[in-house]
């Protein structure tokens, strides 16, 4: 249903981000991207997103052209970027404030109950830890129902612990309200973990260079044989990725990434 | 008002009792602070009053503290006072209301696009570094010697803080909020209204609170112009004829509706700010 077909986004000075990127995502896949740093994998997500134009080719959606933020997408950023005027429900019901009051307050309930975080309706975003504002940030992505959610590197900038438990969060939401899931990351094990299909991206200029389908059923075991195996195989492919680009310049160490 | 006063004694006396200190982040009491700022003029007050009366200070030329206080209350009782309140009042909302207004249409513009920053900027900038009373020939000239010049003057001064509120809040609102609104599709209106506004909300009103300050300065320069009434007709006058109790009476008559003012305006728009997450100085 999100067909990306043969996209190359140039910027203004010269840097080619993006090079002929092609993929496919099916209605209520899980896809994770990674690669390391300056790959254009946030630059593909924005893309879909319709915040920054392609300089060549298209993203569809069921068939229509991306060419300005969709309805049908939501967007979760690496900051959970709340609105520090409005409360939590404010934030929460920010997309969704063409509905009238009544089911405008009734979404906001639900999906914040779906992120745990029905207590904190009345909280101003400086009151919550950054798990919770990212919680609330999630929420807002989802209170319009998107069919399709885009997570640029979400879950970076918490702790470990947090960061499991927002996986979490997300599968659950995943498997209630089955969106396609496009998440953006650079930590290969979230993405094994997470992901039905893993594509690996490599800079200079950016290119998808290898895909990895994981079969492996949910709920999926952190330390299963199988997720270590899938793992392994990823960062093999990463590694790999940057080492073939640096032949003659730098060499990116694959602990960079 | 009383509950609070309630709650805050219960709350103080708790702290009191117990034998751990009072957490950094209590509130300061409204009482405290305020016995604590006003010692020092009510003993500066109570110190020259008691010079003079004793005659170890002759008062001629700085009269304490009772005679202020009945010069005050002449003018007072014969409705001077309020006549010239008046004008002066009727002269700084006239031009702060002017000033604010046009500062925020020119900042707004001037904030909306890097070419109109380009086109507009500059020669504010340049015309902010003339001496806003350096005007005052001109506007004399231009708008003659009556309200209008005053008027025109004030405005000067309350323009360009709230100008450069408005500009500099609008050119430093976060890319990445707007993105937030782009990804709900907000229109350009709605992007303006329900997150350019709100964010640059603080630092309005601080702008409105300097661009009201300046309006309190410049009537007094533009009272000094000519004026038959007026707080600053009260001072000229009390320096021709010698009269340094009504000097001091317009002066602090400046300083309690300075202080008023500033306060109705920090009051009225404090509801709109409570969300923020300020830095809030311990006692």
């Amino acid at each position: 249903m999100l067909n990306i077909q043969s996209v190359d986004k140039v910027y203004p000075n010269g840097v080619r981000a993006l090079d002929r990127v092609r993929l496919d995502v099916e209605q209520g896949e899980i896809v994770a991207i990674v690669g390391g740093s300056g790959c254009g994998k946030s630059t593909l997500l924005r893309l879909i997103a319709g915040l920054d134009p392609a300089t060549r080719g298209a993203v569809e959606i069921d068939g229509e052209t991306i060419l300005s933020p969709h309805p049908c997408v939501g967007m979760i950023f690496q900051e959970p970027r709340l609105l520090p005027w409005l409360t939590v429900a404010g934030n929460v019901a920010f997309g969704i404030s063409h509905l009238p009051l009544g089911k405008r307050d009734a979404i906001v309930g639900e999906v914040l109950l779906r992120v745990g975080l029905s207590d904190y309706a009345d909280r101003w975003p400086r009151e919550l830890s950054g798990g919770q504002a990212q919680r609330v940030a999630i929420a807002r992505a989802l209170a319009p129902r998107p069919k399709v959610l885009l997570l640029d590197e979400p879950f970076s900038a918490l702790d470990a612990f947090t960061r499991a438990s927002l996986h979490e969060h997300l599968l659950e939401l995943w498997r209630a309200l089955r969106p396609t899931l496009v998440l953006v990351t650079h930590d290969v094990e979230e993405a094994a973990y997470l992901a039905d299909r893993v594509v690996v991206m490599r800079p200079q200029p950016g290119r998808i260079s290898s895909t990895f389908e994981l079969d492996l059923k949910r709920p999926r075991d952190r330390y299963s044989p199988e997720l270590e195996a899938a793992k392994r195989r990823i960062l093999n492919a990463l590694d790999q990725s940057l080492r073939a680009r640096s032949a003659g310049d730098e060499l990116v160490p694959a602990a960079a990434i | 008002m009383s509950i609070m006063d309630a709650v805050q004694h219960r709350d103080a006396a708790a702290q009191a009792a117990s034998p751990i200190p009072s957490t950094p982040a209590a509130k300061p009491r409204f009482g405290r602070t305020f016995v604590l700022g006003i010692l020092l003029p009510v003993a500066l007050a109570l110190g020259w009053e008691i010079a003079v009366a004793t005659g170890f200070a002759q008062g001629r030329l700085m009269p304490p503290p009772s005679r202020l206080f009945k010069t005050l209350y002449d003018l007072a009782i014969t409705g001077e006072l309020w006549r010239h309140i008046g004008a002066t009042l009727a002269r700084v909302l006239a031009g702060f209301a002017l000033g604010t207004i046009v500062g925020t249409l020119v900042g707004a513009i001037a904030g909306a696009s890097r070419l109109t920053k380009d086109i507009i900027d500059p020669t504010l900038q340049g015309l902010r570094s003339v001496p806003s009373i350096a005007w005052v020939p001109l506007f004399i000239l231009w708008l003659g010697i009556f309200e209008e010049s005053k008027i025109a003057l004030i405005a000067v001064g309350c323009f360009f803080p709230v100008y450069l509120g408005v500009f500099g809040a609008i050119s430093s609102v976060d890319r990445k909020t707007v993105e937030v609104g782009r990804m709900f599709r907000l229109s350009q209106f709605q992007l303006v209204r329900r997150i350019l506004l709100p964010a640059i909300l603080p630092a309005y009103v601080l702008a409105l609170r300097q661009g009201l300050g300046l309006g309190w300065m410049f009537v007094v320069a533009a009272e000094f112009m000519g004026a038959s009434e007026g707080l600053g007709y009260l001072l000229v006058d009390g320096q021709q004829l010698g009269k340094p109790d009504q000097i001091l009476a317009a002066i602090l008559t400046f300083a309690i509706l300075g202080k008023i003012t500033d306060g109705l305006l920090a009051a009225a728009t404090a509801p709109f700010l409570t969300w923020q997450d300020a830095f809030a100085p311990k006692n």
